[in-house]
C-alpha cells in the first residue's frame, strides 16, 4: 500500500489575474491573452463554411439555428432562472409568420425575416405570459406543452397548410449568404447577450433568478423583467425559425418539433451551462454529431444518449468550463 | 416630538387554513419611532411583516401606509412607496458580488424617481451605499461574491438593500438573530444612524437586551394575538409577557 496521498492543486496564471481582476492590461501579450479564446472562436467559425462542402454547409446552418436556441435557452435557465422547453414554439412562431408573409404578399425573404423575428417574439412572449409566474419544473412543463399544443391547433383546424405546410417560399440567393447569415447572427448575439448579462438589467436577471423574494422587496416588478428576457431570448428563437423557412423554403409542423426544445438542452449540458459560449459551442459540435451518425438509424439516438449521459458523468462542468479551466490556471500535483 | 402616524395597521388577521396565525392585531407606527416587535416562536411576528409589506394577503383588516389603504397592493409596489423590509433567513443574490447586489434595488422605479439626475453611475453608488453600510474596513470584500460572505456582512447587505430604496419605513425581521455579541454590538450604532437620518424602524427581535437598549415602544405577540404595548419598561413588568416568556408562575 502507498501511504502517501496526491492531490491536485490548482493555481491561477499570474495573467489571467492581471487582465481580469485588476484590469491592468499594459502589454500585447496580456491583450493577446485576452485576445486569443475570442479570436479563435470568431476566426474559427467564420472560416468553417470555406472548408466544407455545401452539405455540410447546410449542416452550419441548422447547427447555427440550433445555437440560437441553446443561446436563448442557457440565458433563461441560468440567468433569469426559467428553464425553457419552449424553443420550439420560438422556432414555430418565427417560422410560420415569415412563411405567410412570404406565401401570401410576396415580400422578399430578406424582408420577412427580421419582421418575423420581431413578431414571432412578441407572439412567443405573450404565450408565455401566463406561466411566468411558476417557477421551475412548473414552467418548464407548460413552456414544453406550448408547441405540441401549437402544432395540434394547426393540424385540428387545419389552418396554415394544416399537415401539408406551406410550401414554394422564396429562399435566400445562395449558400454562401445563406452560411453567413447565421453565423454572424450567432457571433453577434452571442456577444451582446453576454454584455447584456453584465448590464443592470442582466444584473436584475440574475437576482430573480438568485431570490425572486428580495428582488420584490427592492420595488422591482419581477414579472416585467421576466417578460423583458423572454422577449429578448424569443427573438433568437423566432431569428431562427424564419431563417430555416427560408432554407427550406417551407414551413410546416414540423418547425414545433420537439427536437428544437430538446437539443439546446443537450447542447447547454455538453458546452456547460450558464456559459453562454459553451452552449453555442455545444450546438455547433452536437448538430454535425447527429447528422455524421445519420447511418446508424435509430441506434443513432442510443449513441447520442450515451454521449449525453457520459458528459453529465464525467465532465458535468461541460466541455467550455474544462478548457477555460486549462487556460486560465495551472495543475500540479502536490504530496499531502 | 410631535407624532405623526405613518404606519397603521387595523385589526388585522391571517389564517393559513387552520392556523391563525395572526389574529386581529392593530398597531400604529409613528414617524422617527423604533418599534420592538417581541414575542416566543411561531407567534406570528414574521406573518404580520409579511402582512405590512404585501407578501401576504391579509383575511381581513386594513394597513394603511402615508394615508393609504396598502393591504391589496403588491409588494414591489409596497417597497416602491418606501416600506421595506429585511428577511428573516438572509437572501443576498448569492451569485452576485456584493456591490452588484446593491445595484438591483437601484433600478427600483423609486429610486429612479428619488435620485432623479445623479444616478449615473450606479457601480460608484453601490459602492458608496456599501461604504455607508459599513464594508469599508476590507477593500475587497465588496467585490466578493454574496454567497462566500459571512452573516454579519450578509446582514448589513441586507440593509443596504433597504437603505438603497430610501426608504420611510424599515421592518427589520430578526436582524440580530445568529450574530456574535461583537457583531451585534457593531451593528447597532448602524442601525441608530439610520433612525437618525430620518427612517423609522420597526425591529422583530428575539435579543431582548439589545432591542430593549434601541427601541422606545414594544409591543409583545403571543398566538398571533397582541398581548401587550408599551415602552420596554411597561412591557418587561407585564405579567402577560412574564407567563408568555417563562410559563405559568408557581406561587
Amino acid at each position: 500500500m502507498v501511504d502517501e496521498t496526491r492531490r491536485k492543486k490548482r493555481f491561477d496564471r499570474s495573467i489571467k489575474v492581471r487582465t481580469e481582476g485588476l484590469y491592468a492590461i499594459n502589454s500585447w501579450v496580456e491583450m493577446l491573452y485576452l485576445i486569443l479564446p475570442r479570436a479563435v472562436f470568431i476566426i474559427g467559425l467564420l472560416t468553417l463554411p470555406l472548408l466544407l462542402d455545401m452539405y455540410w454547409q447546410k449542416v452550419i446552418c441548422s447547427a447555427g439555428t440550433y445555437a440560437l436556441l441553446a443561446l436563448s435557452f442557457d440565458l433563461l435557465a441560468e440567468y433569469v432562472g426559467l428553464v425553457c422547453l419552449g424553443g420550439a414554439f420560438f422556432i414555430g412562431s418565427g417560422g410560420y409568420i415569415s412563411g405567410l408573409l412570404n406565401a401570401h404578399f410576396g415580400w422578399s425573404a430578406l424582408l420577412c425575416i427580421p419582421i418575423a423575428t420581431i413578431s414571432g417574439a412578441i407572439l412567443s412572449t405573450i404565450v408565455l405570459i401566463p406561466a411566468l409566474r411558476l417557477r421551475g419544473i412548473y414552467f418548464a412543463i407548460i413552456s414544453f406543452m406550448i408547441p405540441m399544443f401549437a402544432r395540434d391547433i394547426i393540424v385540428a383546424l387545419s389552418v396554415f397548410g394544416g399537415t401539408e405546410g406551406i410550401s414554394a417560399l422564396g429562399i435566400l440567393p445562395n449558400v454562401w449568404i445563406e452560411v453567413y447569415l447565421i453565423l454572424i447572427v450567432v457571433i453577434i448575439a452571442l456577444f451582446a447577450i453576454r454584455r447584456l448579462v453584465n448590464e443592470d438589467i442582466g444584473l436584475v436577471f440574475q437576482a430573480i433568478k438568485d431570490n425572486d423574494q428580495a428582488v420584490k422587496a427592492s420595488g422591482i416588478n419581477i414579472t416585467s423583467y421576466k417578460i423583458k428576457a423572454v422577449f429578448i431570448a424569443s427573438l433568437l428563437g423566432s431569428f431562427g425559425g424564419a431563417y430555416l423557412s427560408h432554407i427550406y423554403g417551407w414551413v410546416g409542423i414540423s418547425l414545433f418539433a420537439m427536437d428544437f426544445s430538446i437539443l439546446p438542452i443537450a447542447a447547454s449540458v455538453m458546452g456547460g451551462m450558464g456559459t453562454l459560449a459553451g452552449p453555442v459551442l455545444g450546438a455547433f459540435a452536437l448538430t454535425p454529431l447527429s447528422e455524421a451518425l445519420r447511418g446508424f438509424g435509430q441506434l443513432r439516438v442510443v449513441i447520442y444518449c450515451f454521449i449525453l449521459i457520459s458528459f453529465i458523468v464525467y465532465k458535468p462542468e461541460g466541455l467550455l468550463n474544462y478548457f477555460q479551466r486549462k487556460y486560465h490556471q495551472f495543475e500540479h500535483w502536490e504530496k499531502v | 416630538m410631535e407624532k405623526v402616524p405613518l404606519l397603521k395597521v387595523e385589526n388585522i388577521s391571517k389564517a393559513f387554513g387552520g392556523v391563525q396565525a395572526v389574529v386581529n392585531v392593530s398597531f400604529t407606527l409613528n414617524k422617527g419611532d423604533i418599534l420592538g416587535i417581541i414575542g416566543p416562536n411561531g407567534s406570528g411576528k414574521t406573518t404580520l411583516a409579511n402582512l405590512t409589506t404585501g407578501f401576504v394577503r391579509p383575511n381581513r383588516g386594513k394597513v394603511i401606509f402615508n394615508g393609504c389603504d396598502i393591504s391589496k397592493t403588491p409588494p414591489h409596489k409596497v417597497a416602491n412607496l418606501g416600506l421595506t423590509r429585511t428577511f428573516q433567513v438572509m437572501r443576498p443574490y448569492h451569485s452576485l458580488s456584493a456591490y452588484k447586489n446593491l445595484i438591483v434595488p437601484l433600478q427600483s422605479p423609486r429610486v429612479r424617481r428619488t435620485r432623479a439626475g445623479k444616478l449615473g453611475d450606479t457601480d460608484a453608488v453601490a459602492i458608496d451605499i456599501l461604504e455607508e453600510i459599513g464594508f469599508e474596513r476590507d477593500a475587497r470584500v465588496p467585490y466578493k461574491i454574496a454567497g462566500s460572505l459571512p452573516l454579519g456582512y450578509l446582514k448589513r447587505l441586507e440593509l443596504g438593500r433597504c437603505f438603497a430604496l430610501n426608504p420611510i419605513v424599515i421592518i427589520c425581521d430578526e436582524i440580530f438573530s445568529g450574530l456574535s455579541m461583537s457583531e451585534i454590538t457593531s451593528l447597532i450604532p448602524l442601525l441608530e444612524k439610520v433612525q437618525m437620518e430620518g427612517v423609522t424602524l420597526v425591529m422583530i427581535e428575539h435579543r431582548l437586551r439589545e432591542l430593549f437598549r434601541l427601541a422606545n415602544r414594544v409591543m409583545v405577540m403571543n398566538f398571533g394575538q397582541k398581548i401587550a404595548e408599551g415602552t420596554p419598561q411597561e412591557v418587561m413588568n407585564n405579567p402577560e409577557v412574564r407567563k408568555a416568556y417563562l410559563g405559568r408562575e408557581r406561587s
